[in-house]
């Protein structure tokens, strides 16, 4: 084989095993998950690579109207907090871990769940609800933020992800 | 790493990832040749998003899909359309200005 074609041959295998769309189900919706998929799939787009997130059972909330730019940072059962339990649940600790966390994520140009969730549609992003969650919790369609693509079963969004070159991720 | 390329007619030093490391070396030519390696048809639009990018970088500020959002230039659905397949990478490339290191 001549240097150019196996070089031609290298960058096809490299092309197949390239990732080609990023499959993300958000089923929690406290902020820093939802900042850590917001980031993942925006930055798939910017790569190049398709996205879409599913969210389902409390993941609805990153995208429930009322809620969404209100959502909180754990600190009781985060031991990355290194915050004592006990003191993690006094009144008032959540909401300064959130806001202490809100001005670092703007201070990076990271913005608001809200206008984050206007970056990734205008990027291209796939946004779905699932649809046992939303019968769970008696969520109508109307509730949800504005521009979602969609109420799915968990059948139709498996559908979406076939293909090679398609990952899936649960939180 | 930095190597010497013929883009163009013009010789120009870009690093391994193809990004250019002077940008006194850009010109249009240049920069239209680069943008057909990456499949991009250079349109008057495409040349204002491109003086914008070189605007803040001379200005050092650091972009993100975000900030091309606000940039008043043009909005994100359009800048996906006008550099499909990784816009900020690509516009970056084109208009002579090292890859952009943000995740947003």
């Amino acid at each position: 084989m001549s240097e150019a074609a196996q070089e031609s041959a290298t960058t096809e295998v490299v092309d197949e095993k390239r990732i080609k769309k990023m499959c993300l189900i958000l089923s929690k919706a406290t902020l820093d998950n939802v900042y850590a998929y917001f980031i993942l799939a925006n930055g798939a787009r910017m790569e190049g690579i398709e996205a879409e997130i599913f969210f389902t059972f409390f993941g609805l909330e990153a995208i429930t109207a009322k809620k969404l730019d209100d959502l909180h940072v754990a600190t009781v059962g985060n031991p990355a907090m290194h915050l004592p339990t006990m003191l993690g649940g006094l009144p008032g600790m959540e909401n300064f871990a959130t806001s202490m966390m809100k001005k670092e994520m703007e201070k990076l140009d990271i913005p608001p769940v809200g206008e984050f969730l206007d970056i990734l549609k205008a990027s291209g992003v796939n946004l779905w609800a699932c649809k046992l969650a939303m019968e769970m919790f008696h969520l109508k369609e109307e509730a949800l933020y504005s521009d979602i693509d969609g109420v799915l079963t968990v059948g139709s969004f498996y559908e979406r992800a076939k293909g090679e070159g398609t990952h899936l991720l649960f939180i | 790493m930095s190597n010497e390329r013929t883009i163009a007619g013009h010789n120009v030093q870009v690093n391994d990832e193809g990004f250019m490391t002077d940008i006194n070396q850009w010109n249009q030519e240049v920069a239209s040749a680069l943008a057909e390696e990456e499949g991009v048809e250079m349109t008057d639009r495409h040349w204002e998003v491109v003086n914008f990018i070189q605007d803040q970088y001379k200005k050092e500020v650091a972009l993100s899909i975000r900030k091309m959002g606000k940039s008043g230039v043009v909005d994100i659905k359009e800048f996906y359309s006008l550099f499909p397949n990784g816009p900020l990478k690509k516009a970056s490339k084109i208009s002579g200005i090292p890859k952009p290191q943000s995740c947003i």
